[in-house]
Protein backbone atom coordinates (compact mmCIF):
# COMPACT_ATOMS: atom_id res chain seq x y z
CA UNK A 1 0.00 0.00 0.00
CA UNK A 2 1.17 3.46 -0.88
CA UNK A 3 1.72 5.72 2.03
CA UNK A 4 -0.18 8.94 2.60
CA UNK A 5 2.46 11.28 1.31
CA UNK A 6 2.81 9.38 -1.97
CA UNK A 7 -0.91 9.62 -2.56
CA UNK A 8 -0.92 13.30 -1.73
CA UNK A 9 1.84 13.91 -4.27
CA UNK A 10 -0.07 12.01 -6.91
CA UNK A 11 -3.16 14.05 -6.21
CA UNK A 12 -1.19 17.26 -6.61
CA UNK A 13 0.39 16.17 -9.84
CA UNK A 14 -2.89 15.00 -11.36
CA UNK A 15 -4.44 18.27 -10.28
CA UNK A 16 -1.75 20.17 -12.16
CA UNK A 17 -2.20 18.08 -15.26
CA UNK A 18 -5.91 18.70 -15.12
CA UNK A 19 -5.36 22.41 -15.01
CA UNK A 20 -3.10 22.27 -18.03
CA UNK A 21 -5.48 20.15 -20.09
CA UNK A 22 -8.38 22.37 -19.18
CA UNK A 23 -6.47 25.48 -20.24
CA UNK A 24 -5.57 23.80 -23.52
CA UNK A 25 -9.19 22.94 -24.08
CA UNK A 26 -10.19 26.57 -23.59
CA UNK A 27 -7.51 27.78 -25.99
CA UNK A 28 -8.56 25.23 -28.60
CA UNK A 29 -12.20 26.28 -28.21
CA UNK A 30 -11.33 29.91 -28.83
CA UNK A 31 -9.18 29.05 -31.84
CA UNK A 32 -11.86 26.71 -33.15
CA UNK A 33 -14.39 29.52 -33.30
CA UNK A 34 -12.11 31.60 -35.49
CA UNK A 35 -11.04 28.67 -37.65
CA UNK A 36 -14.64 27.60 -38.14
CA UNK A 37 -15.65 31.06 -39.27
CA UNK A 38 -12.81 31.13 -41.79
CA UNK A 39 -13.65 27.80 -43.36
CA UNK A 40 -17.38 28.51 -43.47
CA UNK A 41 -16.74 31.76 -45.29
CA UNK A 42 -14.32 30.22 -47.76
CA UNK A 43 -16.32 27.13 -48.68
CA UNK A 44 -18.93 28.79 -50.92
CA UNK A 45 -16.26 30.36 -53.11
CA UNK A 46 -14.17 27.21 -53.31
CA UNK A 47 -17.20 25.09 -54.21
CA UNK A 48 -18.48 27.55 -56.79
CA UNK A 49 -15.16 27.91 -58.54
CA UNK A 50 -14.99 24.14 -58.66
CA UNK A 51 -18.45 24.01 -60.19
CA UNK A 52 -17.46 26.45 -62.90
CA UNK A 53 -14.24 24.62 -63.69
CA UNK A 54 -16.26 21.39 -63.91
CA UNK A 55 -18.60 22.97 -66.39
CA UNK A 56 -15.69 24.27 -68.41
CA UNK A 57 -14.14 20.86 -68.43
CA UNK A 58 -17.35 19.21 -69.60
CA UNK A 59 -17.80 21.77 -72.28
CA UNK A 60 -14.30 22.09 -73.64
CA UNK A 61 -11.94 19.66 -75.23
CA UNK A 62 -9.45 18.03 -72.84
CA UNK A 63 -6.71 19.67 -74.89
CA UNK A 64 -8.02 23.12 -73.95
CA UNK A 65 -5.84 23.25 -70.88
CA UNK A 66 -2.75 21.31 -69.88
CA UNK A 67 -4.27 20.40 -66.50
CA UNK A 68 -7.43 18.91 -68.05
CA UNK A 69 -5.56 16.03 -69.59
CA UNK A 70 -4.42 13.11 -67.54
CA UNK A 71 -1.09 11.74 -68.67
CA UNK A 72 -0.99 8.34 -70.23
CA UNK A 73 1.59 6.93 -67.93
CA UNK A 74 1.75 7.76 -64.27
CA UNK A 75 5.42 7.49 -63.42
CA UNK A 76 5.68 9.86 -60.52
CA UNK A 77 3.22 10.99 -57.87
CA UNK A 78 3.20 13.81 -55.37
CA UNK A 79 1.13 13.53 -52.22
CA UNK A 80 0.42 16.71 -50.32
CA UNK A 81 -0.16 15.60 -46.73
CA UNK A 82 -1.73 18.16 -44.43
CA UNK A 83 -1.21 17.54 -40.72
CA UNK A 84 -1.01 19.83 -37.73
CA UNK A 85 2.06 21.54 -36.32
CA UNK A 86 1.31 20.36 -32.81
CA UNK A 87 0.26 17.15 -31.18
CA UNK A 88 -2.12 16.55 -28.28
CA UNK A 89 -5.08 16.44 -30.59
CA UNK A 90 -6.10 12.84 -30.14
CA UNK A 91 -5.68 10.70 -33.23
CA UNK A 92 -5.86 13.72 -35.56
CA UNK A 93 -2.33 13.52 -36.93
CA UNK A 94 -1.91 9.78 -36.86
CA UNK A 95 -5.20 9.31 -38.68
CA UNK A 96 -4.25 11.47 -41.62
CA UNK A 97 -0.76 9.96 -41.75
CA UNK A 98 -2.32 6.51 -41.74
CA UNK A 99 -4.63 7.56 -44.54
CA UNK A 100 -1.67 8.74 -46.60
CA UNK A 101 0.24 5.52 -45.98
CA UNK A 102 -2.82 3.55 -46.90
CA UNK A 103 -3.17 5.44 -50.18
CA UNK A 104 0.49 4.83 -50.95
CA UNK A 105 0.12 1.16 -50.10
CA UNK A 106 -3.00 0.55 -52.19
CA UNK A 107 -2.58 2.88 -55.14
CA UNK A 108 1.00 3.96 -55.56
CA UNK A 109 2.93 0.90 -54.52
CA UNK A 110 4.73 0.55 -57.82
CA UNK A 111 5.47 4.25 -57.98
CA UNK A 112 7.00 4.05 -54.55
CA UNK A 113 9.08 1.01 -55.45
CA UNK A 114 10.39 2.82 -58.49
CA UNK A 115 11.41 5.66 -56.18
CA UNK A 116 9.12 8.21 -57.80
CA UNK A 117 6.84 8.95 -54.90
CA UNK A 118 7.21 12.39 -53.39
CA UNK A 119 5.62 13.86 -50.32
CA UNK A 120 4.96 17.47 -49.55
CA UNK A 121 4.07 17.76 -45.88
CA UNK A 122 2.27 20.81 -44.62
CA UNK A 123 2.51 20.86 -40.84
CA UNK A 124 5.34 19.82 -38.55
CA UNK A 125 3.90 16.47 -37.46
CA UNK A 126 3.67 14.96 -40.91
CA UNK A 127 7.06 16.32 -41.88
CA UNK A 128 8.68 14.73 -38.85
CA UNK A 129 6.90 11.43 -39.31
CA UNK A 130 7.81 10.98 -42.95
CA UNK A 131 11.33 12.36 -42.73
CA UNK A 132 12.17 9.66 -40.17
CA UNK A 133 11.05 7.05 -42.64
CA UNK A 134 12.39 6.56 -46.09
CA UNK A 135 10.39 9.11 -48.07
CA UNK A 136 11.41 11.86 -50.45
CA UNK A 137 10.14 15.13 -49.09
CA UNK A 138 9.52 18.23 -51.15
CA UNK A 139 9.62 21.70 -49.64
CA UNK A 140 9.44 22.60 -45.99
CA UNK A 141 6.11 23.72 -44.65
CA UNK A 142 6.61 23.34 -40.93
CA UNK A 143 4.99 25.81 -38.60
CA UNK A 144 2.68 27.38 -41.18
CA UNK A 145 -0.45 27.00 -39.07
CA UNK A 146 0.61 29.59 -36.49
CA UNK A 147 -0.29 32.35 -38.89
CA UNK A 148 -2.00 30.65 -41.76
CA UNK A 149 -2.04 32.77 -44.89
CA UNK A 150 -3.15 32.34 -48.45
CA UNK A 151 0.47 32.66 -49.53
CA UNK A 152 1.17 29.22 -48.07
CA UNK A 153 -1.50 27.70 -50.29
CA UNK A 154 -0.26 29.38 -53.45
CA UNK A 155 3.32 28.46 -52.72
CA UNK A 156 2.37 24.78 -52.26
CA UNK A 157 0.45 24.94 -55.53
CA UNK A 158 3.43 26.56 -57.26
CA UNK A 159 5.67 23.72 -56.08
CA UNK A 160 3.14 21.16 -57.28
CA UNK A 161 2.78 22.80 -60.69
CA UNK A 162 6.52 23.15 -61.16
CA UNK A 163 7.16 19.46 -60.60
CA UNK A 164 4.22 18.65 -62.82
CA UNK A 165 5.66 20.73 -65.63
CA UNK A 166 9.07 19.16 -65.23
CA UNK A 167 7.36 15.77 -65.27
CA UNK A 168 8.81 14.76 -61.94
CA UNK A 169 5.27 13.73 -61.09
CA UNK A 170 2.23 13.15 -63.26
CA UNK A 171 -0.36 13.29 -60.56
CA UNK A 172 -0.85 15.31 -57.38
CA UNK A 173 -3.17 14.28 -54.57
CA UNK A 174 -3.99 16.07 -51.35
CA UNK A 175 -4.55 14.14 -48.11
CA UNK A 176 -6.24 16.09 -45.33
CA UNK A 177 -8.85 16.18 -42.59
CA UNK A 178 -12.08 17.81 -43.61
CA UNK A 179 -13.93 19.62 -40.86
CA UNK A 180 -17.27 17.86 -40.38
CA UNK A 181 -18.12 19.11 -36.93
CA UNK A 182 -16.27 19.69 -33.69
CA UNK A 183 -16.02 16.02 -32.82
CA UNK A 184 -15.70 14.44 -36.23
CA UNK A 185 -13.43 14.79 -39.25
CA UNK A 186 -13.61 13.26 -42.69
CA UNK A 187 -10.30 11.97 -43.95
CA UNK A 188 -9.98 12.87 -47.60
CA UNK A 189 -7.66 11.90 -50.43
CA UNK A 190 -8.42 14.39 -53.15
CA UNK A 191 -6.94 14.62 -56.64
CA UNK A 192 -5.54 18.08 -57.40
CA UNK A 193 -3.63 17.63 -60.64
CA UNK A 194 -4.63 16.87 -63.30
CA UNK A 195 -8.11 18.19 -62.65
CA UNK A 196 -10.21 15.01 -62.43
CA UNK A 197 -12.71 14.40 -65.20
CA UNK A 198 -15.22 12.96 -62.81
CA UNK A 199 -15.97 15.68 -60.28
CA UNK A 200 -14.50 14.83 -56.92
CA UNK A 201 -16.90 15.56 -54.09
CA UNK A 202 -16.17 15.38 -50.39
CA UNK A 203 -19.02 14.58 -47.96
CA UNK A 204 -19.31 18.26 -47.05
CA UNK A 205 -19.64 19.25 -50.68
CA UNK A 206 -22.45 16.76 -51.22
CA UNK A 207 -24.23 18.27 -48.25
CA UNK A 208 -23.73 21.80 -49.45
CA UNK A 209 -24.99 21.05 -52.93
CA UNK A 210 -28.24 19.39 -51.93
CA UNK A 211 -31.04 21.90 -51.76
CA UNK A 212 -29.60 24.11 -54.45
CA UNK A 213 -31.18 24.16 -57.87
CA UNK A 214 -29.38 21.79 -60.17
CA UNK A 215 -27.78 23.21 -63.22
CA UNK A 216 -27.95 21.41 -66.52
CA UNK A 217 -26.29 18.14 -65.73
CA UNK A 218 -24.81 16.10 -68.50
CA UNK A 219 -26.59 18.06 -71.18
CA UNK A 220 -24.51 19.94 -73.69
CA UNK A 221 -24.00 23.54 -72.80
CA UNK A 222 -22.89 25.94 -75.44
CA UNK A 223 -21.16 28.68 -73.56
CA UNK A 224 -20.53 32.19 -74.71
CA UNK A 225 -17.05 33.13 -73.56
CA UNK A 226 -16.15 36.68 -72.90
CA UNK A 227 -13.37 37.54 -73.64
CA UNK A 228 -12.28 34.09 -74.88
CA UNK A 229 -12.13 30.56 -73.51
CA UNK A 230 -8.35 30.65 -73.46
CA UNK A 231 -8.10 33.86 -71.45
CA UNK A 232 -10.72 32.71 -69.00
CA UNK A 233 -9.04 29.34 -68.49
CA UNK A 234 -5.67 30.96 -67.91
CA UNK A 235 -7.24 33.13 -65.24
CA UNK A 236 -9.53 30.67 -63.58
CA UNK A 237 -7.52 27.45 -63.44
CA UNK A 238 -4.61 28.71 -61.30
CA UNK A 239 -7.12 30.43 -59.07
CA UNK A 240 -9.10 27.22 -58.81
CA UNK A 241 -6.02 25.24 -57.74
CA UNK A 242 -5.00 27.84 -55.16
CA UNK A 243 -8.44 27.93 -53.64
CA UNK A 244 -8.79 24.16 -53.49
CA UNK A 245 -5.57 23.93 -51.54
CA UNK A 246 -6.43 26.94 -49.40
CA UNK A 247 -9.72 25.31 -48.52
CA UNK A 248 -7.95 22.06 -47.59
CA UNK A 249 -5.62 24.02 -45.29
CA UNK A 250 -8.50 25.80 -43.61
CA UNK A 251 -10.47 22.57 -43.28
CA UNK A 252 -7.51 20.91 -41.62
CA UNK A 253 -6.94 23.90 -39.36
CA UNK A 254 -10.53 23.90 -38.10
CA UNK A 255 -10.58 20.13 -37.76
CA UNK A 256 -7.36 20.25 -35.73
CA UNK A 257 -8.76 22.71 -33.21
CA UNK A 258 -11.92 20.64 -32.90
CA UNK A 259 -9.97 17.44 -32.40
CA UNK A 260 -7.73 19.07 -29.81
CA UNK A 261 -10.67 20.48 -27.93
CA UNK A 262 -12.29 17.07 -27.71
CA UNK A 263 -9.04 15.35 -26.76
CA UNK A 264 -8.34 17.85 -24.00
CA UNK A 265 -11.90 17.65 -22.76
CA UNK A 266 -11.51 13.88 -22.44
CA UNK A 267 -8.18 14.30 -20.71
CA UNK A 268 -9.70 16.72 -18.21
CA UNK A 269 -12.58 14.42 -17.34
CA UNK A 270 -10.19 11.47 -17.06
CA UNK A 271 -8.12 13.50 -14.64
CA UNK A 272 -11.24 14.19 -12.65
CA UNK A 273 -12.08 10.49 -12.44
CA UNK A 274 -8.56 9.72 -11.38
CA UNK A 275 -8.63 12.41 -8.74
CA UNK A 276 -11.81 11.02 -7.27
CA UNK A 277 -10.32 7.53 -7.01
CA UNK A 278 -7.19 8.94 -5.46
CA UNK A 279 -9.14 10.95 -2.91
CA UNK A 280 -11.08 7.88 -1.82
CA UNK A 281 -7.87 5.91 -1.47
CA UNK A 282 -6.29 8.79 0.38
CA UNK A 283 -9.18 9.04 2.87
CA UNK A 284 -9.30 5.33 3.37
CA UNK A 285 -5.59 5.26 4.08
CA UNK A 286 -5.87 8.20 6.44
CA UNK A 287 -8.71 6.46 8.33
CA UNK A 288 -6.62 3.31 8.50
CA UNK A 289 -3.72 5.20 9.97
CA UNK A 290 -5.96 6.78 12.61
CA UNK A 291 -7.51 3.46 13.51
CA UNK A 292 -4.06 1.97 13.85
CA UNK A 293 -2.96 4.77 16.10
CA UNK A 294 -6.02 4.42 18.35
CA UNK A 295 -5.48 0.69 18.49
CA UNK A 296 -1.90 1.29 19.52
CA UNK A 297 -2.92 3.66 22.29
CA UNK A 298 -5.76 1.58 23.66
CA UNK A 299 -3.80 -1.62 23.60
CA UNK A 300 -0.88 0.19 25.27
CA UNK A 301 -3.20 1.52 27.98
CA UNK A 302 -4.73 -1.87 28.48
CA UNK A 303 -1.33 -3.47 28.81
CA UNK A 304 -0.38 -0.87 31.44
CA UNK A 305 -3.65 -1.40 33.35
CA UNK A 306 -3.16 -5.15 33.43
CA UNK A 307 0.34 -4.79 34.79
CA UNK B 1 -41.32 33.58 -59.09
CA UNK B 2 -41.17 31.74 -62.34
CA UNK B 3 -39.31 34.35 -64.31
CA UNK B 4 -36.53 34.80 -61.83
CA UNK B 5 -32.85 34.18 -61.89
CA UNK B 6 -31.23 32.36 -59.03
CA UNK B 7 -28.22 34.44 -58.08
CA UNK B 8 -25.26 33.52 -55.95
CA UNK B 9 -22.52 36.07 -55.31
CA UNK B 10 -19.47 34.76 -53.48
CA UNK B 11 -16.06 36.17 -52.65
CA UNK B 12 -13.11 34.30 -51.13
CA UNK B 13 -14.15 35.32 -47.66
CA UNK B 14 -17.89 35.68 -47.74
CA UNK B 15 -21.14 34.81 -49.44
CA UNK B 16 -22.47 38.25 -50.26
CA UNK B 17 -25.82 37.44 -51.82
CA UNK B 18 -27.92 34.40 -52.51
CA UNK B 19 -31.46 34.53 -53.77
CA UNK B 20 -33.92 35.41 -56.51
CA UNK B 21 -33.37 38.33 -58.81
CA UNK B 22 -34.66 39.65 -62.09
CA UNK B 23 -31.37 41.02 -63.38
CA UNK B 24 -27.65 41.16 -62.73
CA UNK B 25 -25.44 43.87 -64.18
CA UNK B 26 -21.68 43.38 -64.30
CA UNK B 27 -18.73 45.43 -65.60
CA UNK B 28 -17.53 42.92 -68.21
CA UNK B 29 -14.01 43.29 -69.54
CA UNK B 30 -15.47 43.96 -72.98
CA UNK B 31 -18.14 46.31 -71.71
CA UNK B 32 -20.82 46.37 -69.07
CA UNK B 33 -23.71 43.96 -69.58
CA UNK B 34 -26.86 42.83 -67.86
CA UNK B 35 -28.06 39.26 -67.47
CA UNK B 36 -31.83 38.84 -67.64
CA UNK B 37 -34.16 35.85 -67.63
CA UNK B 38 -33.36 33.20 -70.27
CA UNK B 39 -29.91 34.53 -71.00
CA UNK B 40 -27.77 32.13 -73.02
CA UNK B 41 -25.14 30.12 -71.11
CA UNK B 42 -22.10 32.27 -70.63
CA UNK B 43 -18.85 32.54 -68.74
CA UNK B 44 -17.44 36.03 -68.63
CA UNK B 45 -14.67 37.85 -66.85
CA UNK B 46 -15.36 41.23 -65.38
CA UNK B 47 -13.17 44.00 -64.10
CA UNK B 48 -13.27 46.84 -61.62
CA UNK B 49 -16.63 48.57 -61.53
CA UNK B 50 -20.23 48.38 -60.45
CA UNK B 51 -22.01 45.11 -59.90
CA UNK B 52 -25.71 45.44 -59.32
CA UNK B 53 -28.59 43.06 -58.72
CA UNK B 54 -32.23 43.80 -59.31
CA UNK B 55 -34.04 41.92 -56.62
CA UNK B 56 -36.78 42.01 -54.04
CA UNK B 57 -34.74 39.71 -51.83
CA UNK B 58 -32.27 42.24 -50.55
CA UNK B 59 -33.53 43.05 -47.10
CA UNK B 60 -30.12 42.97 -45.52
CA UNK B 61 -28.80 45.83 -47.62
CA UNK B 62 -29.44 49.34 -46.44
CA UNK B 63 -29.81 51.21 -49.69
CA UNK B 64 -31.97 49.78 -52.39
CA UNK B 65 -32.98 52.07 -55.21
CA UNK B 66 -35.67 50.90 -57.51
CA UNK B 67 -35.15 47.31 -56.25
CA UNK B 68 -31.50 47.47 -57.25
CA UNK B 69 -28.62 46.70 -54.89
CA UNK B 70 -25.35 48.27 -55.92
CA UNK B 71 -21.94 46.82 -55.11
CA UNK B 72 -18.39 47.90 -55.81
CA UNK B 73 -16.34 45.04 -57.20
CA UNK B 74 -12.73 44.62 -58.19
CA UNK B 75 -13.21 41.90 -60.75
CA UNK B 76 -13.97 38.22 -61.12
CA UNK B 77 -16.06 35.79 -63.14
CA UNK B 78 -19.72 35.37 -63.84
CA UNK B 79 -21.36 32.18 -65.01
CA UNK B 80 -24.86 31.86 -66.38
CA UNK B 81 -26.60 28.54 -67.06
CA UNK B 82 -30.27 27.73 -66.93
CA UNK B 83 -31.17 31.00 -65.26
CA UNK B 84 -28.69 30.30 -62.54
CA UNK B 85 -26.13 33.07 -62.15
CA UNK B 86 -22.95 32.53 -60.19
CA UNK B 87 -20.69 35.46 -59.53
CA UNK B 88 -17.18 34.71 -58.29
CA UNK B 89 -15.68 38.01 -57.34
CA UNK B 90 -12.41 39.07 -55.82
CA UNK B 91 -14.12 41.61 -53.59
CA UNK B 92 -17.70 42.81 -53.44
CA UNK B 93 -18.78 45.66 -51.23
CA UNK B 94 -22.31 47.00 -50.92
CA UNK B 95 -22.32 50.70 -51.76
CA UNK B 96 -23.82 51.52 -48.39
CA UNK B 97 -20.98 49.83 -46.53
CA UNK B 98 -18.09 51.60 -48.24
CA UNK B 99 -16.13 53.84 -45.93
CA UNK B 100 -15.85 56.95 -48.10
CA UNK B 101 -13.05 58.52 -46.13
CA UNK B 102 -10.98 55.37 -46.23
CA UNK B 103 -11.58 54.99 -49.94
CA UNK B 104 -10.55 58.59 -50.54
CA UNK B 105 -7.43 58.13 -48.44
CA UNK B 106 -6.56 55.03 -50.45
CA UNK B 107 -7.12 56.96 -53.67
CA UNK B 108 -4.79 59.74 -52.59
CA UNK B 109 -2.18 57.29 -51.41
CA UNK B 110 -2.21 55.39 -54.69
CA UNK B 111 -2.15 58.60 -56.72
CA UNK B 112 0.82 59.87 -54.72
CA UNK B 113 2.74 56.67 -55.24
CA UNK B 114 2.23 56.89 -58.97
CA UNK B 115 3.18 60.56 -59.07
CA UNK B 116 6.40 60.02 -57.18
CA UNK B 117 7.35 57.65 -59.94
CA UNK B 118 10.22 55.24 -59.75
CA UNK B 119 7.87 52.29 -59.91
CA UNK B 120 8.56 49.58 -62.39
CA UNK B 121 6.77 46.65 -63.95
CA UNK B 122 4.61 44.73 -61.55
CA UNK B 123 4.87 47.39 -58.86
CA UNK B 124 3.57 50.07 -61.16
CA UNK B 125 0.74 47.83 -62.35
CA UNK B 126 -0.19 47.08 -58.78
CA UNK B 127 -0.28 50.78 -57.90
CA UNK B 128 -2.39 51.57 -60.94
CA UNK B 129 -4.81 48.80 -60.07
CA UNK B 130 -5.02 50.07 -56.51
CA UNK B 131 -5.81 53.54 -57.78
CA UNK B 132 -8.52 52.21 -60.05
CA UNK B 133 -10.09 50.19 -57.25
CA UNK B 134 -10.04 53.13 -54.87
CA UNK B 135 -11.56 55.48 -57.47
CA UNK B 136 -14.26 52.94 -58.20
CA UNK B 137 -15.14 52.70 -54.52
CA UNK B 138 -15.26 56.45 -54.09
CA UNK B 139 -17.43 56.85 -57.17
CA UNK B 140 -19.88 54.16 -56.16
CA UNK B 141 -20.15 55.29 -52.57
CA UNK B 142 -20.91 58.80 -53.75
CA UNK B 143 -23.61 57.41 -55.98
CA UNK B 144 -22.41 58.98 -59.20
CA UNK B 145 -23.00 55.93 -61.32
CA UNK B 146 -25.12 52.86 -61.43
CA UNK B 147 -28.28 54.41 -60.08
Amino acid sequence: MANLRDIRNRINSVENTKQVTRAMKMVAAAKLRKAQERIFNTRPYAFKIREIVDHLQEELDPTAHEFFQSREEINGVLLVVITADRGLAGAFNSNVIKKAEEAIETEYRDVQKAGNLYLLCVGRKGHEHFSKRDYQLVGDYRGVFDSLSFRTASSVVDDAIEGYHREIWDEVDVVYNEFKNTIAQNRIVEPLLPIPEETFKTPIMEEELTGQPLSANGQEIDYIFEPGARTILDEIVPRYLNYQLWRALLESNAAEQGARMVAMDNATSNAEDLLEDLRITYNRERQNAITMEILDITSGAEALGDG
Amino acid sequence: MADDLYVDIVTPDDRVFQGQATGVRAPGVEGSFEVLYNHAPMIAAFGVGTLSVKTKDAHRFADIHDDRVVFATSGGFIEVIDNKVTVLAETVEPASEIDVERAQAAEERAARRLKEGGLEGAEREEAEAALERARNRVRISMGEIGR
